[in-house]
């Protein structure tokens, strides 16, 4: 090692150090704890080594009601958040008057607390003995009648979570990709215009592709954010999701360790790795798919 | 396709707190470019050439005045109904699209009547990239050309659907000197192929004289003088005309008119027959300097540059507006360098008076 090297190294300490205790130890350890059967963290011991927390988790109802609801809200959530993000911010870069209102009032609910915007979607959804919600009088006025969104069937469930998660995730979505529209040389735009290019043809053709890095860095996150989803369904059903059918993997997890049957982080950490090996997975799926239709 | 521009006007919304004047980019044009021909407009940085060129392809509107292509007003038109073919200044390529797609982009927009074969859009392609001799390197990507090449692709696609006219923005600022003068070679050559009228905008003077068929040269929105290039070199109509042609740039004195002769210093240089009396601008191009022992214009010798087949002789006079004065002159001529002074005579005809106040030409007959 020449002196040059070394010095690199001095320089890089601070975050190798950093990163290492708290990030790749802990990772090396909840992969550890994931095969250690009964791992009691107070008393540091184990009955032994093997499968058994997988099995165990694969086989509880709630761990595989906890994977169906996550995978219904990333397949749901991520292609309509980022959809309805390019619409409004393509909207957005078009006009020219009152944009830097509409792009506050945009950006407002990424400024705002998880918790309190979820009292908000219970005032929009949650039926009580005084009302029944925003959404259901407008419901009634089509005619249609009352559903218990909160506490009612699943579907409903549902559909508030992903609603949520959408209207949440926005904000950053439609702050970056108008950012990454308006980065877009103009010359590209009157080039096409000059030669008779339509509307719909110029964004197919030259806006998407220019912006395709945006857009594929917003489905990578999308995806990692939306399968580590677990504060939007406190925040609308509450701390009991497993009671409210409503539960995420990183609720169980944390389920398994703090909650009413808490105490088992063998279990906890084997959730955790079985989410880790999803999104790994996932993410390489998007990285090959993106090999063709994005360009640097 | 022959283009008339008559009264062409625009101007921008003032910006500026102080003033509440619209900024005017160009001002009352009005010219006729003949068929076929090859124009540069040329001007200093600001001086709304880029702007007429926008206005030619329909990018931006006038806020007066109308264009004609042939016989059809096209004022009104959007730049996709012009059918202009523009080359932008950074070539504005789709980076995502090979050479062949960018060539192909424009084709693949006719619909209706014009719409055409996949195997017609391959020909045409095929053949407006042979035309710029790039046929070679058809799967690339833009990124993988050098800029000359990526000039060529750029022309290309602005020709592949023959366009009435070809409009390029200084199609060679972002070249290097020597795939310059190359280009500029090469854009003529294809106009000659193609028959297309072509107007390109420029600052470089050289690169305007070079290649044109006629010269348009403008400052601050405003036409100074249009011609041959030759001709607005040889007889330029006011002071910034004549400044701004020519390398290296014309030689202004301090001078003055009397009884005929003018005056550069206390030295009589030239008759002047015709000229009022009063003081003026002299301006002496480089190349009308004649080495002469007893020559009426006597200027302190700095140096010599010899450049093989032409000698730079660089001096000064205490008349002189520019730092220094260059003469050039035949490498016959011998200067000796000893000496602190160098005399010259003038050849009249590379000699122009302008007004002091107002910068025109003052003209006067040239005699034996």
């Amino acid at each position: 090692m020449n002196n040059k090297n070394r010095k690199a190294w001095l320089y890089l300490l601070p975050a190798v150090l950093f990163l290492g205790f708290f990030m790749v130890y802990p990772l090396i350890d909840v992969f550890i704890y994931s095969f250690e059967e009964g791992y009691n963290s107070a008393s540091q011991t184990f009955y032994g080594v093997g499968l058994y927390n997988y099995r165990y988790i694969l086989r509880d109802p709630y761990f595989l009601q906890a994977v169906k609801n996550t995978f219904i809200l990333v397949m749901i959530t991520v292609p309509i958040s980022t959809c309805l993000a390019l619409l409004i911010s393509v909207g957005l870069s078009s006009i020219k008057a009152v944009k830097n209102l509409y792009q506050t009032i945009y950006f407002l609910p990424y400024v705002t607390n998880t918790l309190a915007v979820g009292l908000v979607f219970m005032i929009l959804f949650k039926q009580t003995p005084y009302t029944d919600g925003l959404a259901n009088l407008i419901i009634n006025f089509f005619g249609g009648s009352s559903v218990d969104f909160i506490g009612g069937p699943y579907w409903a469930k549902m559909f508030v979570l992903c609603f949520y998660t959408v209207w949440v995730v926005m904000p950053f979505k439609i702050l970056i990709l108008t950012s990454a529209l308006a980065s877009v040389n103009q010359d590209y735009y009157n080039a096409a215009k000059v030669d008779g290019t339509s509307r719909i043809r110029t964004f197919t053709r030259i806006t998407l592709p220019m912006i395709s890095p945006t857009i594929f860095y917003l489905v990578i996150t999308g995806f990692i954010g939306a399968f580590k989803a677990y504060s939007d369904a406190v925040a609308l059903f509450g701390t009991d999701l497993n009671a409210a059918e409503m539960n995420t993997i990183v609720g169980y997890v944390y389920d398994m360790l703090y909650g009413n049957s808490g105490g088992y982080p063998s279990y906890a950490s084997a959730a955790a790795i079985i989410l880790f090996a999803i999104v790994l997975t996932i993410t390489c799926i998007n990285l090959l798919i993106s090999r063709k239709h994005v360009h640097y | 396709m022959k283009v008339v521009l008559q009264n062409l006007t625009k101007k921008y919304p003032s910006r500026s707190k102080t003033s509440r004047e619209d900024v005017v980019a160009v001002n009352d044009f009005n010219f006729e470019i003949p068929d076929g021909k090859l124009i540069g407009l040329l001007g200093p940085s600001g001086c709304g050439k880029s702007t007429t060129l926008n206005l030619l392809s329909g990018l931006q509107k006038p806020t007066e005045g109308k264009i004609f292509f042939g016989d059809d007003d096209v004022t009104g038109l959007p730049a996709e109904k012009r059918g202009v073919g523009l080359v932008f200044q950074n070539y504005a390529l789709y980076p995502h699209l090979t050479v062949r797609q960018n060539i192909m982009f424009p084709l693949q927009n006719l619909k209706g009547e014009d719409k055409l074969t996949k195997q017609q859009m391959e020909e045409k392609s095929l053949a407006a990239a042979k035309l710029v001799q790039i046929d070679q390197l058809m799967d690339r990507k833009p990124s993988e050309l050098s800029g000359g090449q990526q000039q060529r692709v750029a022309i290309a696609r602005a020709l592949v659907k023959m366009p009435r006219i070809l409009l390029l923005d200084e199609p060679l600022s972002n070249l290097d000197a020597r795939l310059r003068l190359q280009t500029r070679e090469e854009i003529r050559r294809i106009q000659r192929e193609t028959g297309i009228t072509t107007v390109f905008v420029t600052h470089d003077q050289e690169e305007a004289m070079s290649i044109s068929d006629m010269i348009v040269v403008m400052k601050e929105g405003v036409i100074q003088q249009m011609g041959k290039p030759q001709e607005v070199y040889d007889d330029p109509v006011n002071l910034f005309v004549a400044t701004f042609l020519g390398t290296p740039p014309i030689n202004v004195f301090d001078g003055m008119v009397k009884d005929g002769k003018l005056y550069i210093g206390d030295d009589a240089i030239l008759d002047v027959p015709g000229a009022a009396d009063g003081q003026v601008h002299a301006a002496i191009r480089p190349e009308g300097f004649i080495p002469n022992e007893n020559g009426e214009l006597v200027c302190s010798l700095s140096a010599v540059e010899v450049m093989g087949r032409d000698i730079s002789v660089v001096s000064t006079h205490k008349a002189s507006q520019n730092t220094v004065i260059r003469s050039i002159i035949s490498a016959e001529n011998t200067i000796d360098l000893d000496c602190d002074s160098v005399r010259f005579s003038v050849k009249p005809n590379k000699v122009f008076i302008f007004h002091k106040e107002t910068q025109e030409r003052v003209r006067f007959e040239i005699g034996g």
